[in-house]
């Protein structure tokens, strides 16, 4: 299963020994796990909740994944992205590529991240210490997708 | 036959998402269309922005704001029929 949606955290390990199983082809494997920070825009974070929009996030992150495979000579692929409340410190995403050749897996695992962080349909809102807000998107996401 | 003199509607689901489910205090509704002007989804909003309020300030030409239809990432000249989904959301954060 290349992607999955979810509450509770991921060991790269295990998934990594999962996505890998029985392939002797692959010759490199990249990896991107994403965390929450203690700060944001010089603002002390207590933690966040993250919501998305069932229905359509497994849908996208399906799509994404099939977009790098067509990309990128890569042998597999992995989405694992968390939902609700979260602390600093906690995982958030992984992305695992598995390819015979470094190249191309380095690669596909940095767009999988590009194009998530754009058009997956996720939403941080931060907890303060006096508070709550929804975090903004960022021009630079955009233009980091842009590059593909 | 149908009685044509009555303007046929068609009904889309609205599903309202993040920060702008706050600012408008709904997670969605039923919202009817006249369908004889081959409603999109721009043709949506602007009849939600004609309520004024919040509905007026967080749908304004200009908000960053992105669509889905039935799911799918839409733009705002795609149209919409009867019974879709339509999902008015802020620009994505995850990862």
């Amino acid at each position: 299963m290349p992607v999955r949606v979810q509450t509770g955290d991921f060991d790269i390990g295990e998934e990594i020994a999962r996505l890998r199983v029985g392939d002797r082809g692959v010759g490199a494997i990249a990896s991107f796990i994403g965390t929450v920070r203690d700060v944001n825009d010089a603002t002390t974070i207590t933690g966040l909740t993250l919501e998305h929009y069932p229905g359509m996030t497994e849908a996208a992150l399906d799509e994404i994944v099939a977009e790098a495979r067509q990309r990128f000579d890569i042998r597999d692929a992995l989405v694992v992205h968390r939902v609700g409340a979260l602390v600093p410190g906690d995982q958030i995403v992984l992305v695992v590529v598995t390819g015979a050749h470094r190249g191309a897996a380095f690669d596909a695992c940095e767009f999988v991240m590009d194009w998530l962080k754009t058009r997956a349909p996720f939403w941080k809102k931060e907890r303060l210490p006096d508070g709550e807000r929804w975090v903004e998107a960022r021009a630079s996401d955009d233009e980091a997708a842009q590059r593909w | 036959m149908p009685d044509t003199s009555v303007s046929a509607q068609l009904r889309v689901r609205v599903v309202y998402l993040a920060r702008l489910r706050d600012a408008l205090g709904s997670a969605g509704e039923t919202f009817a269309l006249p369908a004889d002007d081959a409603p999109t989804v721009d043709s949506l909003v602007a009849a939600l922005r004609g309520r004024g309020g919040a509905f007026a300030t967080e749908l304004a030409p200009g908000r960053a704001i992105r669509f889905a239809v039935n799911h799918r990432v839409a733009g705002r000249s795609q149209s919409v029929a009867d019974g879709d989904e339509v999902a008015i959301f802020p620009p994505v954060t995850g990862g």
